[in-house]
């Protein structure tokens, strides 16, 4: 039970270095660590892609399967996105059902995503009582810091990356395509915490576990479409106006992976 | 999210005859409604009707969970089976309500004085019986009002709300065609001076509208929520000497 001991401690050191213009791995307060996206690396899924940003490695999986439509909107395809911690990306993790966190990262992708509508759930109808069901699956093989915004590039590039499958007499023909899914708009988003009042970008997983709270923003070119509070620290409403901004600003940095 | 054919502004007014500034009406508190819980509150928000329960400060189970340092809050939110005017809900706990629980306990976290009693947990129970839209800003002023009931100390109060869009308008308090059909929704929680202890958001919102939301969300908090919060302490535990002073 020394976890707050150490916390208190590493919120004390990372304080004492913010205080000085520094973060413990040299980045500057608004950089992102190295990035990189690699699309395509499941050749059994519509679409996938593995996204890593520093030490944290989530690979996005798109399957299809033909589904009964919600009564409440019997045109419209489904689109669910979940997500597995496997046990493998951190000795914090544990095997079992998803937790409270795992639920709330593969619900605040699905948040973006939905809201700046990505993709046209119409296009997913096939006949009455059936319709195309986006999965989406993002598996954490690596833990060390900032999940939602890898999650958010795994997600987005294997979108754009995913292939229609072909559907004959309301069947999915496996390993037949007809051309990509379309994709009319392009979710990046970007997570800060906070440290007394530091607001910093992408943390480690030091500086997340340190921190008294964080906050996630995803945009389009022009929207705001997903924020998500969390920690038990508070923000001012000048903090969250100035992260919407640099959010904004980080953007074209991000589409570059996302090409 | 945006659904044709449904008019939700109609002559500057809202589809429930509210302006755009308006708070759902009825809107009370009472506290100590349960007679087992060691505090409780009800709110009617709308249709809303929220019953909160807390007990505890009391044993950590399991104890491996045990804070030598602190408190730790369990909170669980969840809404009845027969919440819904459409089908019949499944009971037990589902994605959307372990988030509301999570980012519900991180908000009271905040605010509790959880130092003051290390080695307990301290249980809050929340159930939403009749929904109307903004059950989880609804939810947790439900909890605070309960935690008051409890005589857990807290270091400030907070109060919940939304702000979100519909037919373009930016609208205060969404009700549920506004938040099953409106473009976006954005539900805040702050405390008297003004800390955001909750935000989500979703929808598509300008940079300008984000703003609006803070801002309003804010002033409804301090001018509305706050306020009734009190009035519902004063009415349970203001002595008759306190009430006419006031007066």
């Amino acid at each position: 039970m020394g976890v707050d001991v150490i916390k208190n401690l590493k919120r004390k050191y990372l304080l004492d270095l913010l205080k000085k213009n520094e973060r413990i791995d040299g980045r500057d307060f608004h950089s992102f660590r190295e990035i990189e996206v690699v699309p395509n690396v499941i050749d059994t899924a519509e679409g996938s892609a593995l996204a890593r940003i520093g030490e944290t490695q989530v690979l996005a999986g798109i399957k299809f399967e033909i589904v009964e439509p919600f009564s409440s909107d019997p045109e419209l395809g489904v689109f669910i996105t979940n997500s597995e911690f496997l046990p493998l990306a951190s000795s914090l993790f544990e095997p079992g059902p998803p937790d409270e966190n795992s639920i709330e990262f593969a619900r605040v992708v699905d948040r973006g995503l939905r809201s700046a509508e990505v993709v046209d759930l119409n296009s997913f109808f096939i006949e009455e009582g059936k319709v195309l069901g986006l999965f989406l699956d993002l598996y954490v093989l690596d833990y060390g810091g900032n999940l939602f915004d890898t999650g958010y590039l795994a997600a987005m590039s294997a979108l754009l990356n995913t292939k229609m499958p072909k559907v004959e007499d309301g069947k999915i023909i496996r390993g037949e395509y007809k051309g990509n899914l379309d994709i009319k708009r392009v979710v990046t988003s970007t997570t800060f915490v906070k440290v007394d009042e530091y607001m910093i970008v992408d943390p480690l997983l030091s500086e997340e576990l340190a921190a008294d709270s964080r906050l996630t923003i995803a945009v389009t070119d022009e929207f705001v479409v997903a924020m998500q509070k969390g920690g038990s620290g508070g923000f001012k409403k000048s903090d969250v106006l100035k992260m919407v901004d640099i959010t904004f600003d980080k953007r074209k940095e991000i589409m570059k992976y996302l090409r | 999210m945006k659904k044709e054919g449904i008019e939700l502004i109609k002559n500057g007014k809202r589809i429930d005859g509210r302006g755009f500034e308006d708070i759902r009406k009825p809107f009370r508190i009472k506290l100590g409604v349960l007679k087992n819980a060691n505090g409780s509150a009800y709110v009617e928000w709308g249709k809303n009707k929220i019953v909160a329960g807390v007990f505890g400060p009391r044993e950590v189970l399991p104890r491996h969970l045990e804070n030598p340092h602190k408190a730790i809050i369990k909170c669980q939110y969840s809404m009845s089976t027969f919440s819904s005017l459409e089908e019949h809900g499944r009971a037990g706990p589902n994605r959307r309500s372990i988030e509301l629980s999570k980012v519900i306990r991180e908000a009271l976290e905040n605010i509790v004085l959880l130092e003051h009693y290390p080695r307990t947990m301290i249980e809050v129970f929340i159930t939403v019986l009749q929904a109307e839209g903004g059950t989880r800003v609804a939810s947790f002023t439900a909890a605070v009002g309960a935690l008051i009931d409890a005589g857990i100390p807290m270091r400030t109060i907070a109060g919940g709300i939304a702000v979100g869009k519909v037919d373009g308008t930016m609208v205060v308090d969404l009700g549920k065609e506004e938040d099953n059909y409106g473009e976006a929704d954005v539900p805040m929680v702050f405390t008297k001076e003004g800390d955001i202890l909750l935000l989500q958001m979703d929808g598509m919102l300008t940079k300008d509208e984000v703003e609006y939301a803070l801002t309003k969300g804010y002033e409804k908090v301090k001018d509305i929520i706050l306020p009734e919060l009190r009035k519902a302490v004063e009415e349970k535990y203001a002595g008759e000497i306190v009430k006419k002073l006031e007066l």
